[in-house]
Formats: structure tokens, C-alpha cells, sequence
């Protein structure tokens, strides 16, 4: 994950008060560990210990993590219903084969596994309308977030309030406020004197509502990013401008924007990788329904390997979606090296 | 013209409202209708009787029928205003209905014996209650509270072994110099970039074979050794001198000692933003439980929440009630320490 600059304390941090029965027992657990610990150290020596901290996370890291991963590879080149690994049968880079059996690549009925390229088609368009109406809601909300008005703190507060609500709380809350019948969109096209929608049941509308509400719900946290970045700007530089008599748009397109690219760009990589990943709202949402409507490729790995038990299809999938993944990150590193550069 | 303009927008302390701004307050004032509207409309939901909750056009604010008890009846009776025969307005209590005529009786006056209403001619009395009986019903009919217990049980201990080991790990990675250091930690940042969707089915075996599949320990140690607070430690301890590190040696502090008497207080900042994020995290998990535990006793919240919204006959009363009660523990932690949530990302640029 591509990070910011990380925290530097600034100001002497306020103690944190604990209750003196929570400091025992943390003092007593420690003081437990203390005599293994200890041993280790003779036997290994100081200069090793840093090994000593590291396993335990090493460990769940590892064995949860990183072997799950290298397993992965071995599982997309077999077959079976079996997830275990001595019922599995190796049928070499035929999944792979069949994944890309397709007559031609732009239409996903002429493919052997159709659901694939329907989702990977679905997630594209999904990407592309979803990262470009997040950055530049973002944006617009960070610039306006920015502005010296008063009860700065309390929009900043409400903008971010969904970043911390559950993918199903979300998809929930937009399940309810949709319904058909006695939903509250609907009550309110009705009271303009419109027709009811069923936005979940069409098709077009179900993939808008999809994107409106993976944004709704995540763009606060792009925001804050944003906002942090247009904070590190240096007030100064916008009064220079001013004297040389730069009017606001000037000031914007050649101070604002040019500065804030960097952050621009972390932005739209973390939005791109998470959008890619879309997933626990949509199932909540729609399930990928109506149809196949919204059914994203994370969804079709999902329904392949838990639902029709076909593991060897599922990971296999999961190694093009990684590979997908890591040429986006390959991309980003790409333009920021030539910029760094240039 | 431009004089006009400004006269228009002269405020006080020399400082103009200008177009800028007016436009910059419609839009937050939007933003605010559209970010919090739809949590404050399931709010108010939740608090409304089930037959209210199906009304169209729905009401704003949880409306109940106001009932009233009459002599000779064991149950309360719902309360109307009735347009009587006559044209005159009276609050009158239905005792039952035949067909199109409402049978009703005068409160007040009981003696006097039931009037036949045509029910056009007569409207519920309603007033504004927040009702819990959704709540209560939520509770009563569905395990919630082995669901909470659940959820409860895992958030926190996830989030006391995540900052055990990442403290730990994070300790390790910056004070100590050791062969193959720096290509464990490259090798953790790396992993940063794929996702739990990519790895579900293998990491799902390791955890059948563990023997952890329909355990919580399955929810709770896996997530465990997150590379994002290994890193966001890493970067804070970096911070502190080692100075600090070769008196306490000079003392006769053991290793583990100035881990835990020193280190970890000195981190403390960054050790509350990891917890933050931890039980968020863990409360809000969704995919990981949903393939780990399939075993409804063991559900947490949220798979919960998702089981009952899938069913046939979808209850809405009592899934928003159960959404309000899953929301609201986040919500309190996000009102309290906003600050150090908002800070830590715009820091990190983690979540």
C-alpha cells in the first residue's frame, strides 16, 4: 500500500491514563515472559534478539499470509472437488486454458467461462466510472473542506462518518432507502409527480446505485487524504501568486493542482486497488443481480470456489486478478519514477 | 455594478461572504443531507411500528396511534378523529370493524353506546413515539446476543494479539540489525498489495487443516500479524532514540524489559491508533467470518446481520433495528476519539 509520510510527534503526546488494575495485570503477563525471554537472550545473544521479536508475527504472518498465497499458484493448476490437497488432481495450466478459451475476447458469451469475463467486463466498467467520480468527488469536497468557513470540523466529521460503517450496515442502509415499494427514493420521486423506479431489479440502475454507494461510502477517507495534502501546501506561495496578480483559477491550476499531484496519485491507486477488489457491499447489495448485472470479478471467484466447489477455476481466476493487480501497482511505481525523474 | 455587489456581500470584520463561499455551503450543506441522511432515515425507521414501515409515502419521524382505555374493555382501543353524521369532529376509540363501518365508542363518554363511522370519514390520531419494540423484538428473536458476544470476543482479542505481535515485529524491525532484516520486512510491505479475496480458498484450507474452520480463533489470529501496524509501528519507533535503548542496557535492563517498560509506552500515540483501527477492522469484517465460520452459534455481527437480510421473508423491522444496534459501537468510538481516527489517517494514509 502506498502511504504518506508517516507520523512524526509533534508535541509531547498527553499520558494516557489507565486504570492501575489494567497496568497490574499488563505488568504481570510481561513480567511472565520475562524469563523466556531472558533465557533466549543468553543463548542467542542481544545482537539476535531482533529474531526473537519478529517470530511470533513472522509466524501468523507466514503460515496465514504467505504460504496461503504460494499455495494458491499450486491450487490454480488443479482440479477437483476436493479441497484437500491429496484428492487434487494436476491438470497443468488447463484452467488457465479454459479461462482464456474465448472465440473473441469482446464478448464474453463466446467464452468457455463466460461468468469470468462477464465479471471482468462488469468490474472495468465499474473501475473506470467509480475511480473517476471518486477522486473528483473527493476533490471538490476537499477543496470546499479547505476553505477558512466556519464549522470546518463538524462537515469534515459527517463527510468521513461512512468510511467507518460496515460494507453490510451500507448496503443495508441503501437496501432500505431503494426498495421498491415503500423505499424513500421512491416516495420522493412519487411526491415530484414521477413513476416508481425498481432501481435494484433494472440492470442499469442496480450498476449506478452499485458505484453511488461505494463511493458514498468511501469517499470521506479519499477526502481526508486530500485534504491532508492541500493543508501541506505552503500558504505563501498562493500570496506571492496574488501579487503578481494570479486570480483564483490561475492560482488553482498552477499552484493547487501541480502540488497536489502527488497525493492525487496515491489517491487514485489505493481507489483503483480497492475498486478492483469490490465485493462485500455489492453482495449484500445485489448479490450481483439483477442477473449478472453487477457480478464482480471477487464475486465470481467467490461464488466459484465456496458455491459450485470448483477451487481449481477459483484460484486460478485469483492469479489473473493478481497479476491484473500487480500491473496496476508496476503502472503506478512507472509513473512515479518518470515523475521523480522528469 | 461590482459596488453593488459588494454592498450586497459586506459583512462585518471586513470579511465578504463571496460567491466562493455561498457556493462552497450550499454544496457542504448538500453533502451533509446526502453523507448522513440516509443513516439518520434508518435511525428513524427503525423506531416505527412494522405496519408504519410499509406506509407509503412514508413519514419522517416514527409516528404511533394513540390508543385509549375504555370502561368494559380489557384492551386499549386505537383513538380516531371521526366526522360524525351531523358534520361535527369527535375523538372517538374504533371497537371493531364490519366491512366499511368502524364500530366506535366516545372515551369520554361510554354509556353512551358504539356510532357507526364510514371508515372514510375517519382519520388515526397519531403522535411522535419512539417505539423500542422492534429493538427488544431483534434481541428476543434472533441470537443477537451471541452474535455481539461473538463479535465482542473477537474485536478484542484480535486486537490485543495484533498489538502484541506488531509491537513486537515493529520493535524488532527498528532497533535491532540483523541478516535478511530488511528483505523480511520488503517481503511483508509486498503483501500489502494483495488482498484476502485473491488468497481466500488456500488461506481457507490452512485454516480447515489448523482445525480452526468453526472457531473463533480461526477470526482471530490470522488477521493478526497485519502488515499495515507492523509498518505504522515501525515508522514511530524509528523515531525514538537509541540512545534511550543503550542506558537502559548500561542499567541492566533485559531485552524484553526495554521492550515492554520502555518501547511500548514511548509508542503509545501510534499503539491507539493501531488499536482504533484494529477494532474496526475486526468489527466491521465481513468476507474472513463469512468463510471461516459457517456454524450460526459462531457468527459474528455482521454475518449475522447478513444471514437474516438474505431470508425469504425479509423482516425489515427487525434488520434495522439490528443494523442501528451493529453501527452503534462504532459510532461512539468515532465520537470520542475522532480526533486521533482523522489524524491517523490523514498521517498513515492507512485504514
Amino acid at each position: 500500500m502506498e502511504t504518506l509520510p508517516p507520523i512524526v510527534p509533534k508535541k509531547k503526546p498527553r499520558k494516557f491514563s489507565t486504570s492501575p488494575i489494567l497496568t497490574a495485570i499488563f505488568s504481570f503477563l510481561m513480567n511472565l515472559m520475562e524469563f523466556p525471554a531472558s533465557l533466549t537472550q543468553r543463548v542467542i545473544g542481544v545482537k539476535r534478539m531482533g529474531y526473537f521479536f519478529l517470530m511470533p508475527n513472522l509466524l501468523i504472518f507466514g503460515i496465514f499470509i504467505l504460504f496461503p498465497m504460494l499455495l494458491n499458484f499450486y491450487f490454480g493448476f488443479t482440479t477437483g472437488d476436493s479441497i484437500l490437497l491429496q484428492n487434487r488432481e494436476w491438470v497443468g495450466t488447463a484452467n488457465l486454458e479454459r479461462i482464456f478459451d474465448c472465440e473473441t475476447f469482446l464478448d464474453h458469451n463466446t467464452c468457455a467461462e463466460d461468468l469470468f469475463w462477464r465479471g471482468m467486463g462488469n468490474t472495468a466498467r465499474f473501475v473506470i466510472w467509480q475511480v473517476g467520480m471518486m477522486v473528483l468527488i473527493s476533490l471538490i469536497t476537499a477543496l470546499a473542506l479547505n476553505r477558512d468557513i466556519a464549522g470546518r470540523a463538524f462537515f469534515r466529521s459527517i463527510f468521513f462518518y461512512p468510511v467507518l460503517l460496515s460494507p453490510v450496515v451500507v448496503a443495508l442502509i441503501w437496501k432500505w432507502i431503494l426498495q421498491h415499494q415503500h423505499g424513500l427514493l421512491n416516495a420522493l420521486l412519487v411526491g415530484i409527480g414521477m413513476e416508481k423506479i425498481p432501481f435494484l431489479l433494472d440492470a442499469q440502475w442496480a450498476q449506478f446505485w452499485v458505484i453511488f454507494v461505494s463511493v458514498w461510502a468511501q469517499m470521506g477517507f479519499y477526502t481526508l487524504i486530500l485534504l491532508a495534502g492541500l493543508q501541506a501546501i505552503p500558504a505563501d506561495l498562493y500570496e506571492a501568486a496574488a501579487i503578481d496578480g494570479a486570480d483564483a483559477i490561475q492560482g488553482f491550476f498552477k499552484i493547487t493542482l501541480p502540488l497536489l499531484m502527488p497525493t492525487m496519485v496515491v489517491v487514485l491507486v489505493l481507489s483503483l486497488i480497492r475498486a478492483v477488489q469490490i465485493f462485500d457491499q455489492v453482495f449484500v447489495l445485489t448479490n450481483g443481480g439483477p442477473g449478472t448485472a453487477t457480478l464482480y470479478i471477487v464475486q465470481y471467484i467467490y461464488r466459484t470456489g465456496f458455491e459450485h466447489r470448483r477451487y481449481g477455476m477459483a484460484a486460478a481466476a485469483s492469479l489473473v486478478l493478481a497479476v491484473v493487480l500487480m500491473v496496476l501497482t508496476i503502472g503506478q511505481l512507472a509513473i512515479n519514477r518518470e515523475k521523480e525523474a522528469a | 455594478m461590482t459596488d453593488f455587489k459588494q454592498f450586497l456581500t459586506r459583512r462585518r470584520g471586513g470579511k465578504r461572504l463571496d460567491t466562493t463561499d455561498i457556493l462552497t455551503y450550499i454544496y457542504l450543506i448538500t453533502g451533509v443531507v446526502v453523507m448522513f441522511g440516509p443513516v439518520l432515515w434508518l435511525l428513524m425507521s427503525s423506531f416505527k411500528p412494522p405496519e408504519a414501515m410499509y406506509e407509503f409515502p412514508p413519514t419522517f419521524f416514527p409516528y404511533q396511534q394513540e390508543t385509549a382505555i375504555v370502561e368494559g374493555y380489557d384492551d386499549p382501543l386505537p383513538l380516531y378523529d371521526a366526522i360524525l353524521e351531523d358534520g361535527t369532529e369527535a375523538q372517538l376509540a374504533q371497537v371493531a370493524r364490519v366491512g366499511l363501518v368502524a364500530r366506535m365508542i366516545d372515551p369520554q363518554n361510554p354509556e353512551a353506546g358504539l356510532i357507526n363511522v364510514p371508515i372514510d370519514q375517519r382519520e388515526p390520531v397519531r403522535s411522535i413515539a419512539f417505539n423500542l419494540q422492534n429493538y427488544t423484538g431483534a434481541i428476543n428473536r434472533f441470537p443477537f446476543m451471541t452474535y455481539l458476544r461473538n463479535t465482542v470476543v473477537v474485536t478484542v482479542a484480535a486486537t490485543l494479539l495484533t498489538l502484541l505481535v506488531n509491537s513486537m515485529a515493529a520493535f524488532g524491525l527498528s532497533k535491532y540489525k540483523f541478516k535478511g532484516r530488511d528483505f523480511l520486512f520488503l517481503v511483508m510491505i509486498s503483501t500489502l498489495m494483495v488482498p484476502v479475496s485473491v488468497i481466500l480458498i488456500p488461506a481457507f484450507l490452512v485454516i480447515a487443516r489448523v482445525g480452526w474452520s468453526n472457531d473463533l480463533l480461526g477470526l482471530i489470529v490470522p488477521g493478526a500479524a497485519t502488515p499495515t501496524g507492523v509498518f505504522l509501528l515501525r515508522q514511530y519507533m524509528l523515531t525514538i532514540p537509541d540512545e534511550l535503548l543503550d542506558s537502559a542496557r548500561i542499567d541492566g535492563a533485559s531485552e524484553w524489559r526495554i521492550y515492554w517498560q520502555i518501547i511500548l509506552p514511548l509508542a503509545g500515540p501510534a499503539m491507539a491508533v493501531l488499536a482504533i483501527f484494529s477494532v474496526m477492522w475486526r468489527w466491521n469484517d465481513f468476507l474472513w467470518p463469512l468463510i471461516v465460520v459457517t456454524r450460526s452459534e459462531l457468527f459474528t455481527l455482521q454475518v449475522g446481520l447478513n444471514a437474516f437480510q438474505g431470508e425469504l421473508n425479509v423482516q425489515w423491522h427487525y434488520i434495522l433495528a439490528m443494523t442501528v444496534l451493529t453501527l452503534l459501537p462504532i459510532t461512539i468510538i468515532f465520537a470520542l476519539l475522532q480526533k486521533y481516527i482523522t489524524t491517523g489517517i490523514a498521517t498513515t494514509g492507512m485504514k
